[in-house]
């Protein structure tokens, strides 16, 4: 299969600004769901105090 | 450490280490037979596995490690990275100064071929990027993980692997640009066996991050081992696209690319603005987030933060490499998309140095009195501050001034040195301790002359750069009443010389503060443990009672 330059071109400068904007969005989304606070400050504060050796 | 390992893990190591051997003797009997300079190569292949062989030999009838250590973490080949680390910083550090020197007097270069500009600098720029970066990442990335983690590392033997084979590809890289051997893309240099080589021990390095993952207690993955992935991962990806070659012949070291004219070009810079990105910037980023919150008791001041940072770095940064090739036969919408994503990373890169500088708010006085705390704090500075530079010089106008001058190397260096290395000396420094069961590093005093010469180091440097860069431009640039240029080449030269020699007095300032490290380092090693502190051996209670 042959792809022409401004075929590649045209798919790019649409497609690409469109998949950029989701993956903003649902990162933006994942960082400030509500729900995941608790777990995020957890994980953050969970690796200051750690026992020093494995769980398993 | 080799009695670390079990009987089967310490057969696997040496039934490897024979294949390899035999791979380096073919590759020395081919080379030998075309008189190829890979020759040379399989000759360090073959003693490289030999001696390791050996090494493994001398304890193989040592008795098998207790089950008992499996209750604790396997740090052996941290240790090992972060000595291995510190050794590639001195190596890599001294001929950088030796070419900052050479670069000022040419004569430094003692007339033969492979003390030559062409061959001293990627000896150097793989020397610190490679072998002082990549060790310290894969060192620390097995400590992170294991502890972020709360898990030990799934075996033994593939740690061991990564490492050792990492410093084989590190070994062979530089001591084929000493003898000529070079594919000449940069940072790519090293050719086709030594390429796939590299792929082998990343893909195990991989499994074995991701084989630890998938035994962790917590159900989120904290945002250190995230950077690190996207390291490992990206790493692999660009390395693998941008060394897809054909070699001439399968005995002999020249390779010809599979990429031409400009989409060479461009798949070069791709890897190369991407090597800053994930190599020198993501796993550099997982030790900041671990090191520096853990070093200053404090969490993390905002891991929303950290989490949005990390997308817009993995995504933004894959468009940024052609803003290396403005006013090329790159077509201009390219260009522009280059420069338009390398003004956008300023919000991550902010992102992520202003939450560690944000995490310090509150404990400016731990900073104060710890110079470990100080290195983390000073390469958060830089990193913000070489991210603004970047930004600003991928703007095409700006470019047309900085490009092909000074000004950029200053603007690495700025990152190199003030990001990448203080942040690698600073949690060496917390972890060294941590490691090796000690209270503190042997010189607390030395820690803190190591960060004042590292700190003037750089300053000198950069400044010198930006001097240098931006009067070269500037001259480069100048047109008279007639219409052509004020000065020559030479003219520029006699400009930048006191700038040249500014700037390896600052990379001498450097090196001295590294080996000041080793020495540090290694007596901190050295030093017995101390001994539990016995009963009774508390400070007395503050308000005593006067006696009856």
């Amino acid at each position: 299969m042959d792809i022409g330059h401004y075929t590649l071109v045209g798919f790019a400068k649409s497609f690409g600004l469109f998949y950029l904007l989701a993956l903003a969005a649902a990162a933006l989304l994942y960082a400030c769901w509500p729900a995941n606070r608790t777990r995020f400050d957890k994980a953050a504060r969970d690796i200051i105090e750690d026992e020093d050796k494995p769980w398993r | 450490m080799v009695s670390g390992l079990t009987v089967s893990e310490r057969q696997w190591s040496m039934a490897i280490l024979v294949i390899v051997a035999f791979v380096g003797l073919a590759m020395a009997a081919a080379g030998a037979n075309r008189a190829d300079p890979m020759q040379a190569h399989g000759f360090i292949v073959l003693l490289f596995s030999l001696a390791v062989f050996c090494f493994v030999l001398r304890d193989y009838y040592q008795p098998e490690p207790a089950a008992a250590r499996l209750a604790s973490y396997y740090d052996d080949p941290s240790k090992a990275g972060i000595v291995v680390a510190m050794l590639w910083a001195v190596f890599g550090m001294f001929i950088g100064d030796w070419v900052a020197w050479l670069l000022a007097f040419p004569d430094l270069t003692f007339d033969a071929a492979w003390s030559s500009f062409g061959r001293l600098r990627p000896a150097h720029t793989t020397g610190v990027i490679f072998g002082f970066g990549g060790n310290a990442l894969i060192a620390t990335s097995f400590h992170v993980m294991q502890r972020t983690s709360r898990a030990r590392l799934p075996d033994q033997f593939s740690p061991w692997f990564v490492l050792v084979g990492y410093n084989l590809f590190c070994l062979l890289a530089i001591s084929g640009y000493f003898l000529g051997i070079t594919q000449s893309k940069e940072y790519a240099e090293p050719e086709w066996y030594a390429d796939i080589w590299l792929v082998i021990v990343w893909v195990v390095y991989l499994v074995l991050y991701l084989r630890t993952l998938a035994r962790r207690k917590e159900p989120h993955i904290y945002v250190a081992n995230w950077y690190y992935l996207a390291f490992i991962l990206v790493v692999a990806i660009l390395h693998v696209v941008n060394n897809l070659a054909v070699p001439a012949s399968f005995a002999g070291a020249k390779s010809y690319s599979l990429f031409s004219g400009v989409q060479d070009a461009m798949t070069q810079w791709w890897y190369g603005h991407n090597a800053v990105a994930f190599f020198l910037t993501a796993g550099f980023l997982g030790m900041l987030y671990y090191y520096l919150p853990k070093r200053a008791g404090r969490p993390i001041y905002s891991y929303r933060m950290s989490i949005i940072g990390f997308w817009g770095i993995t995504f933004f940064y894959m468009w940024a490499g052609s803003h290396h090739l403005h006013y090329t036969a790159l077509p201009q919408w390219v260009q522009t998309l280059g420069m338009t994503f390398s003004v956008m990373l300023l919000v991550p890169s902010w992102i992520a140095a202003a939450n560690a500088l944000l995490t310090l708010n509150g404990a400016w006085d731990k900073v104060r009195d710890d110079a470990t705390l100080r290195f983390m704090m000073m390469a958060a500075v830089f990193y913000g501050l070489s991210t603004f530079e970047g930004s600003f010089m991928a703007i095409r106008s700006v470019n047309a001034l900085s490009h092909y001058t000074d000004w950029t190397i200053g603007h690495v260096h700025a990152g190199a040195m003030g990001w990448v290395a203080l942040i690698t000396f600073g949690s060496i420094y917390a972890v060294v301790p941590w490691l090796w069961k000690r209270e503190r590093m042997y010189s607390p005093v030395l820690v803190e002359v190591h960060f004042w010469l590292a700190l003037a180091g750089t300053l000198i440097y950069v400044f010198a750069m930006w001097n240098s860069g931006i009067i070269q431009g500037l001259m480069w640039r100048t047109y008279n009443d007639s219409g052509t240029l004020t000065y020559s080449f030479l003219d520029t030269m006699v400009a930048m010389h006191p700038y040249y020699v500014a700037r390896a007095i600052g990379g001498l300032l450097f090196l001295l503060g590294a080996i000041v490290g080793c020495y540090n380092i290694w007596m901190t090693i050295r030093r017995p443990s101390e001994l539990p502190a016995a009963s009774g051996d508390i400070p007395l209670p503050v308000n005593l009672q006067p006696a009856e």
